[in-house]
């Protein structure tokens, strides 16, 4: 994809295809004479973690499909059929429920790295975009996958997120019906979901595909924000990049099986291990924990509705943070003052997840308001300010200048 | 510059005066004591004979209320669990009594067989709940399906040090946990106080007594050595594959562990030549480095 490709194949046979369908020198000019900036560290290796991640999810998803039975009655038994009777049924379950949190957690480090980095910037915005539109589609597949279980915390849920769309004035009411498709989550919205958790990963698998080719005709971005401008400061895909994110995926899986094998209900919730049962509300509803700063938000606001617009305006306002940064460095590393806001910003996005968990009374409620005012300040006042005002670092000639200045 | 300052000031300072006010909102919920479990940490198997003696604890008093539908009579003797044999979990099964058809489509009530699964008391919720009030949970996934709030930064802890075993813990303490309740505690009737049900108010009444089972292997015969062993076997009922899991885990682990130094020496081979700028900002000679 990125311009003229030295791919010769060797063989006969790949020379022929090749003519017909040039599908060798695509893969060759997109995974290993494409040029990536010599500096990228480590969080560049979660893009190559991520799609690992994707393909882990449906691949255990796919075999999991297979046992699994949609219906109210017998959702729960067969998830537990899964974990008892099924040949190692236990891991491709375990690997599936906490693939999903890895794949949050990458997702949400990826995102982070992109926001201090200034990855969005001209001329990557379509690119920061189809991304949003990736993590849309996560947090929907996501739910979706956390309801099929059909434990209590499964069926609550679903209740209070398909109920937030009964705060749309006059049409609420119809479109929660039309989404439950009966008068109350049951059997009809199990089978929907299950069709849509199907089917919603092979979307973000094409959307993933854009968002690659994207990257792969503007370029990758680096720590320095400065595009490459010569031979100098780029290497080769493979083996440089390559060999890097096999070691650090190598790494995360670490992590993933640690939680896989060792603490595999940590991140889940004791009440989902309840059959859903409509007649018993549980004592406290909370999502999974990558929805925790989102709840948090929605729960800040005293009006339903407002809070249901906050709760989407916090994800649809990254989709504007091309234009809402008006500054011209892209790195925060030439940028003293978006460093500490940026900083501060992680620091309300924990919060707001630790809130999230938490009952919405007392001191709680003023912490979420003063977090949720924060998070959107940081992209509404924040961002268009810093880049009138922000005095920035002086910024390095090349890539290179920057490898060499920096360690003499 | 100052702005940023007081911000920060104010947000950890906001943050310390939740974490100082927590404890007093959090839902009223005792934390039970922590037991040392066989099957916690990272090498934990199920120790054989507590399951045992928790199985004869669950079918001499649990059953008569507490459904286990989601176990069969084969698991019995399936590997990581209990250790009966073939023969000793065909024995078990012909003494329960199974609702069946016959021949002819005619109800019969048969012996078990070791692919029935455990048969319920009750033929159904509504049943259980007109004898019992409430109606007493099934035990198939009770261990995991109970625990306590941790709390902050427990939780963070527990993360590295693998505690798990919350369920169990809380059962245990359940079971142990009934009490005169306090003067000022207005329980309502047909409840029993207990320390450490959420609310105090349980329906269960006491379930165990010293004594009230005999074990065969000499471990004492006291309500605090049953409700360690019925905790342990009903952890093994929610979580049958616990040990091959924890095998798997530690095998899998050496292997990415191993996989990912010999990726790191690969990888620090491989750019070794693309660092040499590095080597010689530092004034070294990059053809006499080695990596």
């Amino acid at each position: 994809m990125s311009g003229h490709s030295t791919y010769q194949p060797q063989s006969r046979f790949l020379q022929w295809f090749e003519k017909r369908l040039p599908l060798g020198s695509l893969i060759h000019s997109s995974f290993v004479a494409y040029p990536t900036p010599r500096n990228l560290n480590y969080l560049w290796t979660f893009g190559a973690i991520l799609t690992f991640m994707l393909a882990v999810q449906i691949v255990t998803g796919v075999v999991l499909a297979m046992h699994y039975t949609p219906n109210v009655d017998l959702a729960f038994k067969s998830v537990e059929g899964i974990m008892r009777d099924v040949n190692f049924g236990w891991l491709l379950r375990y690997l599936h429920a906490n693939g999903a949190s890895m794949f949050f957690l990458a997702v949400y480090i990826h995102m982070f790295r992109g926001i201090y980095y200034g990855s969005y910037k001209e001329p990557r915005e379509v690119l920061w975009i189809l991304g949003v539109i990736i993590y849309l589609l996560m947090m929907a597949t996501g739910f979706m996958g956390y309801v099929l279980v059909w434990g209590q915390m499964s069926f609550w849920a679903a209740t209070v997120i398909t109920n937030l769309f009964s705060a749309i004035p006059g049409v609420g009411d119809a479109i929660v019906t039309w989404l439950w498709g009966g008068y109350a989550v049951g059997n009809p919205t199990l089978n929907r979901f299950y069709s849509l958790h199907y089917l919603l990963p092979f979307v973000i698998a094409g959307v993933v595909v854009l968002h690659i080719w994207a990257l792969h005709v503007a370029g990758q971005n680096n720590p320095t924000g400065i595009e490459p401008k010569s031979e100098k400061d780029t290497v080769a895909f493979t083996p440089y990049a390559t060999i890097k994110d096999a070691f650090f995926m190598g790494v995360f899986c670490i992590v993933f099986a640690w939680f896989v094998f060792y603490i595999p209900n940590f991140l889940g919730h004791a009440d989902n291990y309840i059959p859903a049962n409509p007649a018993v509300t549980p004592s406290e509803i909370v999502p999974e924990w990558y929805y925790l700063p989102f709840y948090a938000i929605l729960r800040s606001i005293p009006d339903k509705l407002m809070g249901v617009i906050a709760l989407f305006a916090s994800i649809v306002v990254l989709a504007f943070i091309p234009w809402l940064d008006t500054s011209r460095v892209r790195s925060a590393r030439y940028r003293p003052l978006f460093r500490q806001f940026f900083w501060l910003w992680v620091i309300a996005c924990i919060g707001l997840g630790w809130l999230g968990s938490k009952q919405p009374e007392g001191i709680y409620v003023i912490l979420s308001r003063i977090f949720t005012v924060y998070y959107f300040a940081f992209f509404l006042i924040i961002m268009p300010l810093l880049g009138i005002f922000e005095k920035t670092k002086p910024l390095p000639n090349s890539i290179s200048d920057s490898v060499l200045g920096a360690k003499a | 510059m100052r702005i940023v300052k007081y911000t920060a000031f104010a947000f950890v300072l906001a943050g310390a005066v939740a974490t100082a006010f927590s404890p007093a909102m959090s839902e009223e919920q005792e934390a039970p004591p922590r037991l040392k479990w066989s099957f916690a940490g990272p090498f934990g198997t199920y120790d054989q004979a507590q399951l045992q003696r928790g199985f004869k604890v669950y079918k001499e008093v649990c059953a008569v209320c507490h459904s286990i539908s989601m176990l069969a009579f084969r698991n019995l003797a399936e590997p990581g669990g209990p250790g009966f044999t073939q023969a000793q979990a065909a024995a078990v099964a012909a003494e329960a009594k199974i609702q069946d058809l016959d021949d002819k489509g005619q109800p019969i009530e048969r012996p078990g067989r070791l692919a029935d699964y455990f048969p319920s008391p009750f033929p159904n919720e509504l049943a259980a709940k007109a004898v019992h009030g409430v109606a007493p949970p099934d035990m198939s996934t009770l261990a995991k399906a109970r625990t306590y709030q941790r709390g902050f930064p427990w939780f963070v802890f527990d993360m590295f040090t693998q505690y798990q075993e919350q369920g169990p813990d809380y059962i245990a303490a359940l079971l142990k946990g009934y009490q005169e309740p306090p003067k000022d505690f207005q329980l309502p009737p047909n409840g029993h106080y207990n320390k450490y049900f959420p609310g105090h108010n349980i329906a269960m009444p006491p379930p165990l007594q010293d004594d009230q089972v005999t074990y065969d292997d000499g471990s004492p015969q006291t309500l605090d050595q049953y409700s360690k062993d019925v905790a342990a076997f009903l952890m093994w009922v929610a979580e049958p594959h616990l040990v091959a899991r924890k095998r798997l885990g530690f095998q899998v682990m050496v292997f990415l562990i191993v996989l990912a130094g010999l990726l790191y020496f690969t990888k620090k081979k491989v750019w070794h030549q693309v660092e040499k700028p590095r080597e010689l900002a530092h004034g070294q000679d990059p053809g006499k480095t080695t990596i």
